[in-house]
């Protein structure tokens, strides 16, 4: 088997690739991310990095409390952002726990949201703890409910045991559970990996293995989707680009709350990645609250006037 | 020496000194000045003392080129080590604490019980100034509390090659050496007139010293003469001109403005402040994370 | 899809500029006779006349800070000395982002930096020497260790009020009174600090500050009544007044040249040595003294360096220092603008391989683009010279010792940067340096609390931290 040319799969050439990977220097990832947040976003270019960030939202909703009034609520949220407003652009997609995708791809279907995916995510998420019989069966389900994307947890226990071959068997299986049918989302939950090292080493080893997105974290977890995590892998997947000519995706998920974040990250995708990675098929937000700040914010810079959460609806 | 003049005047026997050729000490050997020239050292009670050898710029050019090679290595030695081989020199200096008494004597007129405090004095100084080796980052460095993920500290290092250019006696020349050196600067020290005498004698105990060649260099002769060149040499960074007339500093320091040489005089009190003229602080500065 | 930043531009309106300037002597505002134009170098546009100070000013300023040494200054406590510092701080906090415009405006320095950096350690920078005031037995110079009197202080145009800050708060804790010339490009925030130390009713003539060229500076070390020169600009200068005081009781420090080297070891973390890269040669338009101007690469590593670089540089976003996203303004002057042009021309003719980023650059103003010279050697004129511009040359080595043995091949001694991800490595090159500040896996960072200074012809002293009080103080007790 080979990897891209680079890696044959095994735990010896995979330990021997990660070795070789420069370190990430903590202080100077922190720094750059600070650096970045001080961009100033204003008048034009602030329009259009709230409608690209709206395109780009991965609404969620990952409760235990979870129904399918919830579910069917937040799909005509998804394709219809702002009911007022019809030039509000449709969601990234909707994320769902595995039982709920037949409900959501059915009610998108219903109101005019063919467009908008539903993403699974599965493996025994949040926790990945699960036997890989389990992983698959699930995968499986939610692609045969009609999950176009699958977000995946790697095992964190493995990889914080250097057990490098073990996590990236995993990936590869699903990755083959997905084959043409659903995007694979390889989630690091970068709040247990704690080091920027291991959240590079993560992400190569999710791109190596067949990864068409690597994701910060489940949401479960604080700190998650920070700047510098999320700056790590912008800078892993432009050099993968570079040595492989396939463009990952990035998605941050969780802490992401406010307009202001959202156009963080933007920023940092264009100033670390590049422009080409701004477009929702190379960039999602996993949000809940944070669809409504931008609508509210959208609101301001069309009426000119501060808007409040009367005026955006709350599913 | 002295004595043996006068008891020799009561023997029928009587036997003939062997004298001492005076030369210079560079690079642990003891070469003449290569310009052939000698001075003469004479004293009023004895008349001719010693002919010490008249160092020129040349012989200093020399010396600079051996205290710059010697100067990573003697910088190099742990602090301890620095310590002990100055101990040791204090050790000799001790034994042969008369010698140096009576050379002084001899050589400057002054009386015995003179001569003898002042080699204990030096003694003392240069024991004092040895046990400063391991204590100067204590001293003159600092760990520096700064406002940023970074472990910043501050510790002194010595500044290279330091020329130094005492008064005329054994005192000033200890004095002016002991805290040049100790700190792992290698140091040239231009010794006027009649202090030749002793600190030639000095330079018998580096050389069977652990001292490493080239750490100190001692030239004999004239401040007027060498001053001007050390002063404007290149690769000398740093320079006691304690021993120079006043008037004469002002030119001294015009010349080393060129490599902005650090140039020092001091009133002869001693305090580890004389170390640290000669040394340069040194601030590094890395991030903490993990 | 791009994303274009519109402008984000902070407003001036925060500052009043005032059409004409005299000196500060004595508490006051005097006229000075004969004046010149202040420009702002982004756009040539005239911000306002001041005055040229001549030898009578510097005599009266002088006057005025004898006067207060042995009046007033020389008899308050440590404790309430420090209280005019802590005073000065917190105003300083209080009208941080109209110091920040003024100084952009008259230097062309980014918003971003004066705003982050510059002023907020200017304020730092006081409220750590006001500490200091009432405990100077204990900074290692023995019991009541004693001020030398009157401090003449001359600072350079590339951080101005940052400068005085160097300058003027260790002065003043200490107990020295100060006559202060600012750069002749940049004099407004001085002069507004003038209006700083008013509102915090420090006693008249403690600061004086005459502005003017440089026999305005000349006229200061020279005066008999001046007891310790402070000095940041060229090693030319730092000579000359080196040679002007030779004959002198005065004491001087000196902060000079730099052509820091910055080396990068086949271990180094790449995407941060990038960051620390162009923060050490891009930072405030490589107008900095202790800039990584020598960029001192591993063979191994270097090609995959430079790519790294030269696509991080193309992200530079040079342009209107007051837009709040600008990386890179303008230089300060068209004096500046030559020498950096010349020198770059001998890089071109001797051979050095020339890059730079697609810029567009005002025909307005003075300005160049950040720029790296690859193949250069270790004879090239900039790998030698100090360009004081956003000029990088680029030269490799094999051997730990070889990147040392180059590193050190200069007159100057101010700093050095080592990356490495080997903590032994960092220590050893650390070591090895003979630099007054290294930076190890980051560059270009200051603090009050950390001496800065150099070695050899960078200079003689320090300023800041404990190390930095030794330079306005005799020793005590």
């Amino acid at each position: 088997m080979s990897f891209y040319g680079i890696v044959d799969g095994s735990e010896s050439s995979l330990k021997h690739f990660l070795a070789q990977l420069p370190g990430v220097d903590q202080v100077g990832a922190d720094a750059r991310a600070a650096m970045l947040a001080t961009r100033s976003i204003k008048t034009s270019s602030k329009r259009w990095a709230i409608d690209t960030a709206i395109s780009m939202v991965d609404l969620t909703t990952l409760e235990g409390a979870d129904t399918a009034g919830k579910v069917r609520a937040l799909c005509s949220k998804a394709v219809r952002p702002d009911p007022t407003d019809s030039t509000v652009p449709s969601v990234g997609a909707i994320c769902v726990y595995n039982d709920m995708v037949a409900i959501a791809r059915t009610h998108l279907d219903a109101i005019g949201g063919k467009h908008v995916p539903v993403a699974a995510v599965s493996t025994a998420f949040p926790s990945g703890r699960a036997s890989m019989e389990v992983k698959i069966q699930d995968t499986q389900d939610a692609i045969d409910a009609g999950a176009a994307e699958i977000d995946m947890v790697i095992d964190r226990g493995a990889f914080l045991s250097g057990q490098y071959g073990l996590v990236f068997d995993e990936i590869v299986k699903i990755r083959e559970v997905c084959g043409d049918r659903a995007h694979l989302k390889v989630i690091f939950e970068t709040g247990e990996l704690v080091t920027y090292d291991n959240v590079r080493k993560a992400s190569y080893l999710a791109m190596l293995a067949g990864a068409d997105f690597i994701k910060t974290s489940t949401g479960k977890v604080a700190p998650a989707a920070t700047p510098p995590v999320v700056l790590v892998m912008l800078e892993a997947v432009r050099d993968f680009y570079q040595m492989t000519q396939r463009r990952i995706g990035v998605k941050p998920a969780g802490g992401i709350r406010n307009t202001k974040d959202a156009i963080k990250q933007l920023v940092l995708v264009n100033e670390t990645a590049g422009p080409e990675w701004l477009t929702p098929e190379y960039f999602r937000i996993g949000a809940s609250a944070l669809l409504n700040d931008l609508l509210m914010q959208r609101m301001k810079m069309d009426d000119g006037y501060y808007a409040s959460p009367n005026y955006v609806t709350i599913d | 020496m002295a004595t043996s003049k006068k008891s020799s005047s009561n023997k029928p026997a009587r036997r003939l000194e062997v004298k001492k050729t005076y030369k210079l000490y560079i690079n642990g050997a003891f070469p003449r000045s290569e310009s052939g020239r000698v001075y003469e050292v004479t004293n009023s009670k004895n008349g001719f003392v010693a002919n010490p050898s008249l160092a020129s710029r040349k012989d200093l050019r020399d010396a600079v080129v051996a205290a710059r090679a010697a100067q990573s290595g003697w910088a190099k030695a742990t602090a301890y080590n620095r310590g002990q081989i100055l101990y040791r020199i204090a050790e000799m200096l001790e034994g042969r604490a008369d010698q140096f008494a009576n050379e002084i004597v001899l050589a400057s007129g002054v009386t015995p019980k003179k001569a003898h405090d002042e080699v204990l004095a030096a003694i003392e100084r240069w024991v004092w100034y040895a046990g400063w080796s391991d204590k100067l980052s204590a001293a003159f460095g600092a760990t520096n509390p700064v406002s940023g993920p970074y472990y910043n500290f501050t510790i002194p290092e010595p500044q290279g090659v330091i020329a130094v250019a005492p008064a005329e006696s054994f005192l000033a020349l200890i004095d002016a050496i002991a805290p040049a050196i100790i700190s792992g600067n290698t140091v040239i020290a231009l010794v006027p007139g009649s202090a030749a005498i002793a600190a030639m004698t000095f330079a018998e105990v580096l050389a069977t010293s652990d001292l490493p060649a080239g750490v100190l260099n001692i030239l004999t002769g004239s401040h007027d003469e060498l001053a001007p060149w050390a002063a404007s040499h290149m690769d000398i960074d740093g320079f006691d001109i304690s021993g120079i007339d006043k008037k004469k500093r002002a030119e001294l320091k015009v010349a080393g403005a060129e490599n902005l040489k650090r140039i020092h005089s001091f009133d002869g009190a001693v305090s580890p402040t004389r170390i640290f003229a000669f040394m340069e602080a040194k601030t590094v500065w890395h991030p903490i994370g993990v | 899809m791009t994303f274009e930043y519109a402008p984000a531009p902070e407003s001036r309106a925060i500052v009043d500029i005032k059409a004409k300037y005299g000196h500060f002597i004595d508490g006051k505002f005097v006229p000075g006779k004969k004046h010149f134009a202040t420009i702002n170098p982004a756009t040539e546009e005239v911000l306002s006349q001041i005055s040229l100070g001549g030898a009578s000013d510097v005599d009266k300023a002088v006057a005025a800070a004898q006067k207060a040494y042995t009046k007033t200054w020389s008899k308050l406590s440590g404790k309430e000395r420090g209280k005019y510092l802590y005073r000065i701080a917190r105003i300083l906090q209080e009208r941080a982002r109209e110091f920040a415009v003024l100084e952009t405006l008259d230097n062309g320095k980014p918003i971003r930096e004066t705003r982050d950096i510059d002023i907020p350690l200017v304020a730092a920078h006081f409220f750590y020497h006001a500490g200091w005031a009432d405990k100077l037995d204990y900074a290692g110079l023995g019991k009541s260790p004693q001020p030398h009197g009157v401090a003449g202080q001359i600072i350079p145009w590339n951080f101005p009020l940052l400068m005085l800050a160097w300058k003027v708060a260790p002065a003043l804790a200490t107990g020295n009174t100060v006559v202060l010339k600012p750069a002749e490009t940049t004099s407004l925030t001085a002069l507004l600090f003038a209006e700083v130390c008013q509102q915090a009713e420090l006693p008249d003539g403690v600061v004086n500050i005459v502005t003017g060229d440089g026999s305005t500076g000349a006229a200061i070390v020279n005066h008999p009544g001046i007891h310790k020169i402070a000095f940041t600009g060229s090693t030319e200068v730092g000579k000359k007044i080196a040679r002007a005081i030779a004959g002198t009781n005065k004491k001087a420090t000196l902060e000079l040249g730099g052509k820091g080297a910055n080396i990068v070891f086949d271990d180094a973390p790449l995407d941060e040595t990038v960051e620390g890269i162009v923060n050490g040669i891009f930072f405030n338009q490589g107008h900095v003294c202790c800039a990584g101007s020598r960029l001192i690469l591993q063979e191994g590593i270097a090609d995959e360096l430079i790519e790294k670089l030269k696509v991080r540089m193309a992200k530079i976003r040079v342009g209107d220092p007051l837009d709040k996203n600008t990386d890179l303004g303008a230089i300060n002057s068209r004096e500046q603008l030559s020498k950096i042009q010349e020198l770059t021309s001998a890089g071109d003719a001797e051979g050095a391989e020339r890059w730079s980023p697609a810029c567009n650059l005002s025909a307005k103003g003075f300005w160049f683009a950040p720029t790296i010279f690859t193949g250069v050697t270790q004879a090239h004129r900039i790998a030698r010279e100090e360009i004081f511009g956003p000029v990088l040359s680029i030269l490799t080595f094999r051997t730990p010792q070889e990147a040392i043995e180059k590193a050190n091949n200069t007159p100057f001694g101010l700093s050095a940067g080592v990356w490495s991800e080997k903590g032994s490595r960092i220590l050893w090159a650390t070591q090895q340096f003979r630099a007054g500040v290294v930076w190890a896996n980051t560059f270009n960072k200051f603090d009050p609390a950390s001496p800065f200074g150099g070695y050899k012809e960078s200079g003689w002293g320090r300023e800041g931290g404990k190390h930095g009080l030794a330079a306005y103080l005799k020793e005590g007790k």
